[in-house]
């Protein structure tokens, strides 16, 4: 089992009436709610938190990328992982991810991946979502019918620019490029592994399975309504006649919560899950599903985006989340009781472990990690051992890695032997 | 009118045809044809008309090769020549409008009368045309509608959201035409079609409901001032679904063009 402890990074201070009195938390936000000096305190402290993280034994720390959304403060994903790389050591660092057709031209990504290899020796877990909805269409601009194919040829030249050795020219519809030479390069060969974040469309379950990338679904209604697309996956993955169906070809993000007991869990971290589906998830429904963004064969299979209305989280109390699966909560045995119900249920060997939720202070935060970390996660690594040496979705470090910081003390003579 | 299907280089176009007199080529807007219907009937009255389908929208099939205006705006030519009608009056509203200037603009001598109605394709930054595509059902009629009220009931009858079997049909539709819709009109309805309407040489009218809230009449002024022989004509009473609300007054408008 592969553990990635994630952090989406809302902003902590949307006020109480939010829900009531604006439009939407993602893409016309009301900009006045953004403090930039607050802003200082809660990257940093959102960055603590991820560092925290990746020396407590988790496999991955994660970033993600969403725009003009106040449950996500990251633009630039690859800005958080660039940071992170040089303060932490052997953790994987897992960018799910970069949204390829966003990017002008895309070769940027096929970049920025190759410099956070190298900075990091070989730590970079790399994601290729298409985008939300409000991220591609109504943030970026790019024409709903169009985004699908946009994303594929920039997949395609990032592909090529990865594995080939000769400069190259790549005449593609959305991207022109006379010369195509990466530089620098990964230092995973030919590429790091890669994980596809996504809601449900076939394209993109059969894409990861052509490919050989891991399916991560990203959502947050909890495992049990996760179930019906998950196993759409894995029977997708039989009727393609996939070699394995190794369950580190698929991925689950879970929002997890632990405390002493179960009493404790709730009274500890409640308001802050409210807080969470209660005002970060108050999407517009109009920016869920821009029409052309999904396929008509998706929207068929009664697939829709989370944010729609008919899926829409209502106001939701704790009891209910918690038995809906859609937060797991409680004491170390019950978190591993249910953790242990969603990875055989869902079949996913990575999961995504939301675990700093909406405004949660820093102290709760790391008193949940760090009883998930010890308590939990150490009864859960056992799983799926038949797959335990299944290397493919994961990164692989430089065995020798640099020490940051290590320059030289001054005083000595400049070009003495050491 | 009768709804028929032509051939074309890249996919089959379904097209309705009805009426007798001088060749008239309708194009419909982002909504489709359906509230148009009462008013082709009328205009079949005195014009043998043709209103082709957009690739996607009603029963059609979808065309993923058209991909920007110029795709559109060739595609739309090779239906007309495919119907065989020669210089027809050719007559758009909204998005059919946009695509009817940029067929006038690429064409100049294949188009002597030009009839746009609220025509899209122009964007001015102090009279920003609302954003269609995240607008939810219920919103719609304000921005369509002069009696938006009326409007509603009219675009909620037999609609059902609560009904998933109408909801998943519903989404079908929206992404089959609006998706089509959005190649030219997605996020800004505007793909430089102010930098070629100089080439038009169609005498032209401009066709405005008064009360337009999706693309307002100070647009019109805009079209005019840049297509040389053009007039407009507004409509008292009318909004952006001018040809639905006042049949009668557009074709009276159109009719100055004989």
């Amino acid at each position: 089992m592969r553990f990635t402890w994630f952090n989406l990074m809302p902003w902590p201070y949307l006020p109480d009436d939010f829900r009531e009195k604006h439009h939407s938390v993602w893409v016309d936000i009301d900009s006045n709610l953004f403090d930039p000096a607050k802003g200082h305190q809660v990257y940093n402290n959102y960055l603590d938190l991820l560092e925290y993280a990746g020396k407590l034994g988790f496999d991955g720390i994660g970033v993600n990328e969403h725009h003009q959304n106040a449950y996500g403060l990251m633009p630039s994903p690859n800005i958080i992982a660039a940071s992170l790389a040089r303060r932490t050591d052997d953790v994987a660092l897992v960018v799910l991810g970069a949204s390829i057709a966003l990017y002008n031209p895309p070769l940027r990504v096929a970049e920025e991946f190759a410099m956070l290899d190298c900075i990091s020796g070989g730590r970079l877990v790399a994601g290729f979502p298409v985008g939300t909805s409000m991220d591609t269409n109504y943030c970026y601009g790019t024409v709903p019918g169009l985004t699908r194919e946009k994303y594929r040829e920039a997949h395609e030249l990032i592909k090529r620019a990865w594995a080939e050795r000769e400069s190259f020219a790549f005449n593609g519809r959305y991207t022109k490029l006379r010369y195509v030479n990466l530089w620098p390069r990964p230092i995973q060969q030919p590429h790091p592994p890669i994980h596809i974040p996504g809601g449900g469309s076939l394209e993109t379950f059969d894409f990861c399975i052509d490919n050989t990338y891991s399916y991560s679904y990203l959502s947050f209604g909890g495992y049990i309504r996760g179930q019906a697309l998950m196993q759409g996956y894995w029977d997708r993955v039989a009727e393609r006649k996939a070699p394995d169906d190794s369950p580190y070809r698929a991925g689950f993000a879970q929002t997890i919560c632990v405390a002493d007991t179960d009493a404790e869990a709730e009274r500890l971290y409640s308001k802050h899950v409210s807080y969470f589906y209660n005002r970060c998830l108050h999407v517009y429904p109009g920016f869920a599903d821009a029409p052309g963004y999904r396929t008509i064969k998706t929207i068929q299979k009664g697939i829709l985006s989370q944010y729609a209305p008919q899926t829409m989280f209502q106001q939701l109390p704790w009891k209910e989340l918690v038995d809906n699966g859609s937060v797991i909560a409680g004491s170390p045995e019950t978190v591993t009781h249910r953790m242990e119900d969603l990875i055989k249920k869902l079949r996913v060997g990575n999961i995504f472990c939301l675990m700093h939720i909406g405004d949660m202070p820093q102290d709760k935060c790391m008193h949940s990690t760090r009883l998930f970390a010890e308590k939990v996660m150490p009864k859960l690594r056992h799983l799926f051992p038949e797959y335990s040496d299944d290397q493919r979705f994961w990164c692989k470090p430089l065995a020798k890695r640099a020490v940051p910081g290590s320059l030289p003390v001054e005083s000595e003579p400049v070009g003495a032997e050491r | 009118m009768e709804l028929k299907t032509i051939p074309t280089e890249r996919v089959p176009v379904r097209y309705y045809e009805g009426g007798a007199g001088r060749p008239l080529v309708f194009l419909h807007g982002a909504g489709g044809l359906d509230m148009d219907l009462g008013f082709l009937d009328s205009l079949a009255k005195s014009f043998h008309v043709y209103a082709p389908l957009v690739p996607g929208y009603g029963d059609s099939e979808e065309c993923a090769e058209l991909r920007d205006m110029l795709d559109f705006t060739l595609h739309t030519w090779d239906v007309v020549d495919r119907l065989g009608v020669r210089d027809p009056i050719l007559v758009g509203f909204s998005m059919g409008g946009m695509i009817a200037g940029e067929m006038a603009a690429v064409a100049p001598n294949d188009v002597s009368r030009l009839a746009l109605i609220a025509p899209a394709g122009l964007w001015m930054d102090e009279h920003p045309i609302p954003d269609i595509f995240s607008m939810l059902p219920f919103e719609l009629p304000g921005y369509l509608f002069f009696d938006a009220e009326a409007g509603a009931r009219i675009m909620s009858a037999g609609a059902n959201m609560s009904d998933p079997k109408f909801l998943q049909a519903f989404l079908v539709q929206n992404a089959r035409q609006l998706g089509a819709a959005g190649k030219i009109l997605f996020p800004i309805p505007e793909r430089g079609l102010a930098s070629r309407l100089y080439r038009i040489k169609a005498k032209t009218v401009l066709i405005w409901g008064e009360g337009d809230k999706l693309i307002q009449p100070v647009y019109a002024g805009a079209f005019q001032r840049a297509i040389s022989r053009s007039e407009v004509v507004m409509i008292p009473q009318a909004a952006h679904l001018a040809p639905f609300e006042k049949p009668a007054e557009v074709i009276g408008a159109i009719t100055r063009l004989q």
